[in-house]
């Protein structure tokens, strides 16, 4: 049995430069039982089965609850409804069937191939924009000047979220993102924090869904306001709410993590930054290679509904579990040198985007903004080296990324 | 160096190319030469009930891919007449001989015609197995008959009739069974079924058999006479009666064959009538029996798409390497059928099933996993528009896992186990 | 060019249907219609459906050998 303590050094800051090496060690079980009753799921044979399992309920979220105001009508009467009402219209990450579906078939009548292949130019410009601005730079900071704007524009002007209030939002999005973080989410002023900022997110969503009805334009929140699902009927508020809050967080955070980490890697195996360089035909094979060696999202939570056996491990009823995806991407028993990036290796079969029921609403918008900016930045920058190796990273274990990504360079050509 | 292996594979479809491909991965390095009774290269046979028939798809723009580089020859539009072991050759009906040091039999099946060949020979009565079936079949559809009458409701027949209907024909689809699909998925199950060919239009009469088909001097047909009297005018009729393995070639050659199929052993290598593994001769695809670990009664052959491929590229490695060097073929049973906008998928076998149960979804929305139980045991699994959940039960058969399986599961609701109702087979005479 | 998808494979998840939604398509939550002849000018959006399958159901070929006579004999 490996130590079961690994999983505690994973969400430990210190390891996310690179906690491969902890991924390495937790797969000596394929089902790893942690000192705090959590079963990891590390190989790549173990997720794929568990993945697929319909006894993992994602609705692991502890019962969200305002803290007391002191003021009685609150406490008593309006927070607790609120409260009631968030538990039961949680956004479709963290819904099981049939409900998952109905939300998720909303969101794909809207998240449409046609919606997002006609972005393809509007990414190519603002690509080209972000690097304009930045031309006769030395320095540049690649989250803060390219990878964060980027996606962030794109998701806004998809749903129809003024741009210009990005500032707001952004607080925002950190903080909910903790939802995903296991630790973050069980710790009491985190989650007080969280539901301030829901209140937030949400009256400043209600508003703008108003809006959209009143005068419903060519976007998705207009969409998901106005449409009809021929089973399902019309998108409840608090469920439209909740699923305008996730796209918009999870269509930037994610991508972000997608391009500095591409970045990051393509510095650090330069012959495949001069290969792109050359070659932007080859960028689909390598944002596939990419997915697998530094996904965005390294794992996702669940709760086991039944007792299930997995090998030699049962996970008990109730058990929290963790999908470690990263760790199955870099499974030796699935992929030969697993620790190399090789963006010609055969069958990548990554678990970059999930899988099953919950696979990535925004996997092909996330791999058009990812192909247009590295194709981009490999043609443009001119002689970039990174000033931090490792660069410094953002909070999160399982939205891992770097917080800024310092490049010198000779200028943007 | 030794005289480079020549390798002969007959049946020129989706076993015998994915088995020529094989050949020359595991390391075949001799001439293949691949031979098929049709004059057409591989092409891929699920969308001749689907998209085919509706016109949205060419006959001749389904060739499967992987047939470049291969260095193959080819005899095409050249049946196998017949297999001389002692000489080691297949004689083709052109009169040639080809001799071969090794064989793989992947002749397949052959749609089971009308039993009255008289009125089978009428001009436009159908089956629908082949290319150029698919292509003639076609073309009288784009025509636009009145109606089109499809007898057997099986998965060729309602595929059929949603192709039909989706091009706006009028259907009327019979069947002697109480529901479609009966054989293979049960009456409880196969109502969902009927529900959906009814709402979409289709004129479903289940309990119903043809008994004639009745022809106008020019030796067109007309008219279907039911049992129990009855007439149903009929244009156009499509015979969707199963199938029969292509076997005939192989009589009076040692080989244990019959209309069962051709016998083999777990590692594909085909069988003389004493039951020992003819040297260098293996089978795959729709035309092999051999026994299967989850199956005990007995041998098994599967016409489905994807044991056509594992089972080929199974019985290659046999051909090539010390067959000891790897295991029995054991791969799980899957199939996928679409009608309309449904997909039903399948892993296991429902073959003597005692009880069916929904653990998943509801049958009533038409999206729902049902499991089915042998004496205890789970033994399959079918999914309407529920795909994704699939493997979890795939392993749970393979495991064995006691009936009804995955309890606990999200989105399921009182899990009751069912009579599956599966159709008394009349005993054959 | 020639494709095939192994639909035993597919799970819907839609990804060519992006990344080439010429040549796929979704009918109803899963049932994968798709061009088994894409037209060669194709070929950049079908690699990248191929490379987008979370399953790799898909296969293609691009370039097919000569097309087989009936009884033509070829030996390459």
């Amino acid at each position: 049995m490996p130590d079961p303590t690994l999983f505690a050094a994973v969400k430990d800051p210190a390891h996310r430069p690179d906690p491969y090496p902890l991924y390495a060690r937790l797969r000596e079980s394929p089902v790893a039982l942690q000192d705090d009753g959590t079963y990891v799921v590390t190989t790549h044979a173990a997720l794929r089965a568990l993945v697929f399992d319909p006894r993992l309920s994602s609705e692991d979220l502890p019962d969200a609850t305002h803290p007391p105001t002191g003021n009685p009508f609150k406490d008593w009467i309006v927070n607790p409804i609120k409260d009631r009402i968030r538990s039961r219209h949680r956004p479709l990450i963290f819904r099981d069937p049939p409900d998952h579906d109905v939300l998720r078939r909303h969101v794909m009548r809207e998240f449409t191939a046609v919606r997002v292949n006609a972005m393809h130019a509007r990414v190519d410009a603002l690509v080209a924009d972000l690097l304009d601005r930045k031309r006769e730079a030395r320095q540049i900071d690649l989250v803060d000047d390219f990878s964060y704007p980027l996606p962030v524009t794109v998701i806004c002007e998809m749903l129809g979220v003024p741009p210009e209030d990005e500032a707001r939002f952004h607080g925002w999005a950190t903080q909910l993102a903790t939802a995903l973080e296991p630790d973050a989410r069980e710790d009491k002023e985190n989650r007080d924090k969280n539901i301030a900022t829901f209140d937030e997110i949400a009256a400043y969503m209600q508003d703008l869904i108003k809006e959209k009805r009143r005068h419903p334009v060519d976007d998705i929140l207009s969409g998901l306001a106005t449409g009809h699902d021929p089973q399902a009927g019309r998108m409840g508020d608090y469920d439209l709410i909740a699923t305008a809050i996730l796209l918009l967080i999870a269509g930037h955070e994610t991508t972000v993590n997608l391009i500095t980490n591409g970045m990051l890697t393509l510095l650090r195996f330069p012959e495949h930054l001069e290969r792109l360089r050359a070659d932007p035909e080859m960028a689909p094979r390598l944002i596939e290679e990419l997915l697998r060696y530094e996904p965005p999202v390294h794992f996702r939570t669940r709760k086991a509904l039944a007792s299930i056996r997995m090998d030699d491990t049962t996970i008990p009823e109730g058990a929290p579990v963790v999908l470690l995806f990263a760790s199955g991407n870099r499974d030796p028993a699935r992929f030969r040198e697993p620790d190399r990036f090789d963006p010609d290796r055969e069958d990548i079969q990554h678990f970059g985007f999930g899988g099953s029921l919950h696979f990535c609403v925004g996997a092909p918008l996330a791999r058009l903004e990812a192909e247009a900016a590295l194709v981009a930045l490999a043609r443009r920058l001119k002689n970039p080296r990174l000033i931090d190796n490792p660069p410094p990273y953002r909070p999160g274990a399982s939205l891992r990324g770097p917080q800024h990504l310092r490049l010198a360079i000779e200028g943007i050509a | 160096m030794a005289e480079a292996l020549r390798a002969v594979v007959v049946g020129a479809s989706l076993a015998g190319l994915r088995g020529a491909e094989a050949l020359r991965r595991e390391g075949h390095r001799g001439p293949i030469t691949l031979v098929g009774d049709e004059p057409h290269r591989p092409y891929d046979r699920p969308p001749l009930s689907k998209r085919v028939l509706s016109g949205e798809a060419r006959p001749e723009a389904i060739d499967l891919p992987g047939q470049a580089g291969l260095d193959l020859t080819w005899r095409l539009g050249a049946a196998a007449v017949g297999l001389d072991l002692p000489a080691r050759a297949v004689a083709l009906a052109t009169g040639e001989r080809l001799p071969f040091d090794r064989l793989l039999i992947a002749t397949g099946t052959r749609a089971r015609p009308w039993p009255n060949p008289a009125e089978a020979a009428l001009s436009g009565v159908f089956t629908l197995r082949n290319r150029d079936d698919a292509a003639a079949l076609r073309a009288a559809l784009a025509a636009k008959p009145a109606r089109v009458l499809i007898i057997g409701a099986g998965f060729i027949g309602c595929e059929a009739a949603a192709a039909c209907r989706s091009i706006g024909l009028s259907v009327t689809l019979v069947d002697p069974t109480p529901t479609p699909l009966a054989s293979v998925l049960g009456t409880r199950i196969g109502r969902v079924v009927a529900e959906m060919l009814r709402r979409e239009g289709v004129d479903y009469r289940p309990e119903t058999r043809v008994e004639a088909l009745e022809g106008d001097a020019a030796g067109r047909v007309r008219a279907a006479r039911l049992a129990g009297g009855g007439r149903l005018d009929a244009p156009v009729v499509v015979v969707a009666l199963g199938a029969l393995r292509n076997t005939e070639w192989l009589a009076g050659s040692g080989v244990a064959a019959d209309a069962g199929g051709v016998a083999c052993d777990g590692l594909c290598r085909v069988l003389d009538r004493a039951g020992r593994p003819v040297d260098g001769v293996a089978a795959a695809g729709d035309v092999a029996r051999f026994p299967h670990p989850l199956f005990p009664d007995g041998p098994v052959a599967f016409e489905h798409w994807g044991h056509a491929v594992e089972q080929a590229q199974h019985a290659a490695r046999t051909l090539v390497g010390p067959p000891e060097d790897h295991g029995a073929y054991a791969a799980m049973p899957a199939f996928w059928s679409s009608q309309f906008d449904l997909n039903i998928k399948s892993v296991g076998l429902t073959n003597g099933a005692d009880a069916v149960a929904v653990t998943q979804g509801s049958l009533a929305e038409r999206r729902f996993v049902a499991v089915y139980g042998r004496a205890g045991r789970t033994v399959a699994a079918v999914s309407f528009d529920s795909a994704r959940w699939l493997p979890a039960y795939a392993a749970r058969i393979a495991a064995g896992d006691a009936f009804p399986p995955i309890l606990g599961a999200t989105d399921q609701g009182r899990v009751a186990p069912m009579d599956p109702g599966f159709p008394q087979r009349p005993a054959r005479g | 060019m020639r494709v095939v998808v192994d639909l035993n494979r597919c799970q819907a998840y839609a990804q060519c249907c992006y990344a080439a939604p010429s040549s796929f398509a979704l009918h109803g939550p899963e049932v994968l219609i798709y061009d088994p002849a894409p037209p060669p000018e194709r070929r950049r959006e079908i690699e990248r459906a191929v490379q987008a399958c979370p399953v790799r159901a898909i296969r293609f070929e691009a370039e097919p050998d000569a097309p087989g006579q009936p009884g033509e004999a070829r030996h390459g």
